[in-house]
């Protein structure tokens, strides 16, 4: 049988659709989500602490050292998911967690808290989601990590798992802390 | 226990679908037919199986088990019944379940209805669809189990459904559009079955006929379902949004229309045989395509689902193995196929043809643009563009202007010759009076006159007319009333031009507005004054709403009460806009309310859409059509063939 030419047509078009779905597709992990606020200033706030409402946390209140920022709430399942995380790394790695509580109820994020333990150093009461917005925060869970200078520099969405860690942070924070 | 059985028994499933893909192949090579027959057994064992882990799904849906990561994800416990059940398909991992459980449904009604088929290509057939079945199962199996769980730390509660899926829509929309996305699996199984052998005769067009037939009508009420559903729910009183998902599922059903075509003329003439076979793979591979676009998160979309790197990549792998394995099948067997039948330019032949050409090109043209802002971002290197409604309906709705001229004439020709002048000379009566009463009508309903508007009515009102003749003259015939092949091609093509009556006339005169209302102001539209009552509180099952209270008169005559919501899902933390709609046979009246604007006043969307459920009514008749084929007689004669004396009975 010979092999007609044109029949093989419809293989080149495909292998073409294939090599740019393929690139297309390693351009978009779609836990990059494009941030706007990638090498921003973290926004400036002024919000209430968790545990003490009477005292008010600001921006400076994160600046001084390579941090990472979580956004969590009693109503997401993933938090729940990536809490045992957030607690090993709060005790096995040497940096430091802040919590952003999110659209939530006070009494119950302590209560949550006090359940699971608490990972972070303190949280913030972003009850209205004033915050979150400046963050370009799609839901909860998202980490941010944020330099010495208080500069976001890398942001995931999702759970962070043991894996996430490892693998996508950990990197990240060890280059800005070699940088400084 | 329960989603540790579902999981045991999709690998049971996983096991039986590579003896599948390879025990009535061995049978074929062998020439044994004990092996060639084993196929309608094991595609039993692997249907229960599929539905079986459902039903584990589904169980643990019932019965709140939120340690099911699944489950908490896209469950509550205060989530209304007939959601939890409909929530199994509510995101990827349970609607892949559902279609991996289609796929199943199929291979089993393969095994039961094909007894035209000879057992060699039957054998071939299934295991074909065997190797699909595991691809799809080990997919679920390794790259999104539904059964998965969060244990030591699970919530309390569920996270809810998404809003936007509590929905009536939403619970039989998936399902019909899996139905045919899988069901296309069909042909292009025997396709590649009869590839493998070499001969394409008749037999092969005839035997794919039903099954095309089905897949399409089901894909087509699936499109239809998701239309309507966009139109009352998302609260944009649009049906149609050339969103790459909508896309995604149009694709399949543009050249699955042209396979239906084409395989009618390859069965009848023996014609256009290799490309029939071209189409069948390319149907299937859409269908594929449109998983992944939907499921890898290469495209961003209101109706992606949450994604998963890894997902991505497998599908893309089986689309390179199943797509490319079969182009490479196609390229090494199809050159051999002859056909070569002489028609005339005005034959049906070369009306099918010129149908398969548009609608390939319509295609194309809708792939370009779904693809395009991905192509644009890996040649920039990460640049971001859009394409919008602007530019398919420049270049999308040309051709299918053509393709609806084309339907005049098209569905009165003949095998061979022509027979259209003759319908031209006999029906120049029609012609004339068509533009008349579509003029008539549009004054009648006080409607402005746009040329292009008319035009496309005055089309579709002689199609019907010529449609309704036509059938008419085939039940006079007297010998014999219509078969349902033709019956169901009459109502298709009816259907067809009833959505586009809908369509056209929805496009030129649907009159909206966005206004800022007080209780107490009354706006008018398009005839119709709109009163704002009142607005209150009302609580449902799993959310609180604001609710307006419009009534709408016409000549000061109450014609309808309205009450759009405003809702608020408290767990899922989700605000939702429930339009809500007067329908009717001519118009609908479409009230979305917005936000709150200051001190008692709102945002508020009018709309009055004429004709507008027309185009739904169309896509069912469309639809109606495509299953009214399936009765034909001839399909269900049974016809015993002896290619395997011996094994034959």
């Amino acid at each position: 049988m010979t092999l007609k030419k044109s029949f093989l047509i419809p293989l080149g078009i495909f292998l073409l659709l294939v090599l740019f779905l393929g690139l297309g597709f390693q351009l978009k992990d779609p836990h990059y989500l494009p941030s706007v606020m990638i090498n921003k200033p973290f926004p400036e706030f002024e919000l209430k602490d968790l545990h003490q409402p009477e005292k008010i946390r600001k921006k400076e209140d994160l600046i001084g050292e390579v941090a990472l920022v979580n956004v969590w709430a009693t109503w997401c399942p993933n938090c729940v998911i990536e809490h045992p995380e957030l607690l090993r790394i709060s005790k096995d790695e040497s940096i430091t967690l802040f919590g952003i509580n999110y659209n939530d109820e006070t009494v119950k994020a302590i209560n949550w808290l006090a359940r699971r333990e608490d990972p972070y150093r303190f949280s913030i009461v972003d009850d209205e989601g004033k915050l979150a917005i400046d963050l370009g925060v799609y839901g909860a869970p998202e980490t941010f990590v944020i330099d010495s200078l208080g500069v976001i520099r890398f942001r995931y969405v999702g759970p962070v798992t043991n894996e996430v860690w490892q693998q996508e942070i950990l990197p990240i924070v060890e280059h800005l802390r070699s940088s400084q | 226990m329960i989603p540790e059985f579902g999981h045991f028994a999709l690998i049971l499933a996983l096991g039986l679908s590579a003896a599948l893909a390879v025990v009535p192949a061995m049978g074929v090579a062998r020439g044994d037919p004990l092996l060639m027959r084993s196929g309608s057994f094991i595609a039993c064992g692997i249907f229960v199986f599929l539905l079986f882990s459902f039903f584990c799904l589904m169980e643990s849906f019932l019965s709140d088990d939120f340690s099911v990561r699944y489950v908490a994800n896209n469950s509550n416990s205060a989530l209304p019944v007939q959601y939890k059940i409909s929530a199994i398909w509510g995101a990827h991992e349970g609607s892949f379940l559902l279609w991996t459980l289609i796929m199943g449904g199929w291979t089993l009604a393969v095994a039961f209805f094909s007894n035209s088929l000879t057992f060699d290509m039957k054998a071939r057939v299934l295991s074909v669809m065997g190797l699909l079945n595991v691809g799809f199962i080990s997919f679920i199996l390794f790259a999104s189990n539904p059964f998965d769980r969060s244990l030591p730390f699970y919530p309390q509660d569920g996270a809810d459904l998404n809003p936007l899926l509590q929905d009536f829509g939403l619970i039989v929309h998936p399902p019909m559009l899996y139905m045919g996305y899988v069901g296309f699996a069909v042909p292009f199984a025997l396709a590649i079955a009869t590839l493998t052998t070499g001969r394409l005769d008749a037999a092969w067009a005839k035997w794919s006929r039903p099954w095309t037939n089905a897949a399409w009508a089901f894909l087509t009420i699936g499109i239809t379902l998701g239309s309507w559903w966009a139109y009352y729910e998302l609260g944009w009183g649009g049906w149609w949004f050339w969103d790459a998902v909508e896309n995604a599922s149009f694709m399949p059903w543009l050249v699955g229309t042209a396979l239906i075509h084409s395989l009618a003329a390859s069965e009848k003439r023996g014609v256009f045989k290799s490309w029939t076979v071209l189409l069948a793979i390319a149907t299937f591979s859409l269908s594929l395509l449109g998983a992944f676009l939907v499921r890898s998160g290469v495209l961003t979309s209101v109706h992606a689902f949450a994604v998963d790197p890894t997902r991505g990549l497998f599908i893309l792998i089986f689309l390179v193995l199943v797509i490319g394995g079969s182009l490479v099948i196609y390229a090494l067997k199809a050159s051999g196929i002859r056909s070569e039948v002489s028609f005339k330019w005005n034959s049906r032949e070369a009306m099918l043809l010129t149908n398969n050409l548009l609608l390939v090109v319509a295609t194309a043209a809708v792939l370009l643009g779904t693809l395009y802002p991905l192509l644009y971002e890996v040649l920039t290197d990460g640049k971001k563009i859009s394409v919008g409604p602007p530019y398919f309906n420049r270049v999308f709705v040309p051709v299918a202007l053509l393709l609806f001229l084309v339907m005049i004439i098209a569905p009165f020709s003949r095998w061979r010759k022509t027979g259209s002048d003759r319908l031209l000379r006999n029906n120049w009566v029609l012609f004339l009076i068509a533009p008349a009463v579509v003029f008539a009508a549009t004054l009648l309903f006080g409607m402005t006159f746009e040329p292009l508007a008319l035009f496309i009515e005055t089309i579709a009102l002689c199609i019907l007319v010529l449609l309704g003749k036509s059938w008419r003259d085939s039940a006079k015939g007297g010998w014999r009333s219509p078969s349902a092949s033709y019956t169901g091609m009459i109502l298709g093509h009816a259907g067809m031009a009833v959505a586009i009556l809908g369509v056209v006339i929805t496009v030129y005169y649907s009159e909206g507005r966005d206004v800022r209302l007080q209780p107490g102001d009354t706006v008018s539209l398009s005839g119709y004054d709109f009163h704002f009552e009142s607005v209150g509180k009302v609580k449902g099952p799993n959310y609180v709403a604001d609710q307006a209270v419009f009534s709408v008169r016409r000549g000061g005559k109450e014609v309808a009460m309205l009450k759009p919501e405003k809702r608020f899902y408290s767990v899922a933390r989700n605000v939702m806009t429930e339009a809500d709609l007067d329908p009717g046979i001519f118009r609908d009246l479409y009230i979305a309310l917005g936000e709150p604007i200051g001190e008692d006043a709102w945002a508020v969307r009018l709309h009055v859409k004429p004709f507008v459920r027309w185009i739904w009514v169309g896509g069912l008749l469309v639809a109606a059509g495509g299953f009214i084929t399936l009765i034909d007689r001839r399909y269900r004669r049974r016809k015993v063939k002896t290619a395997l004396a011996g094994a034959a009975t």
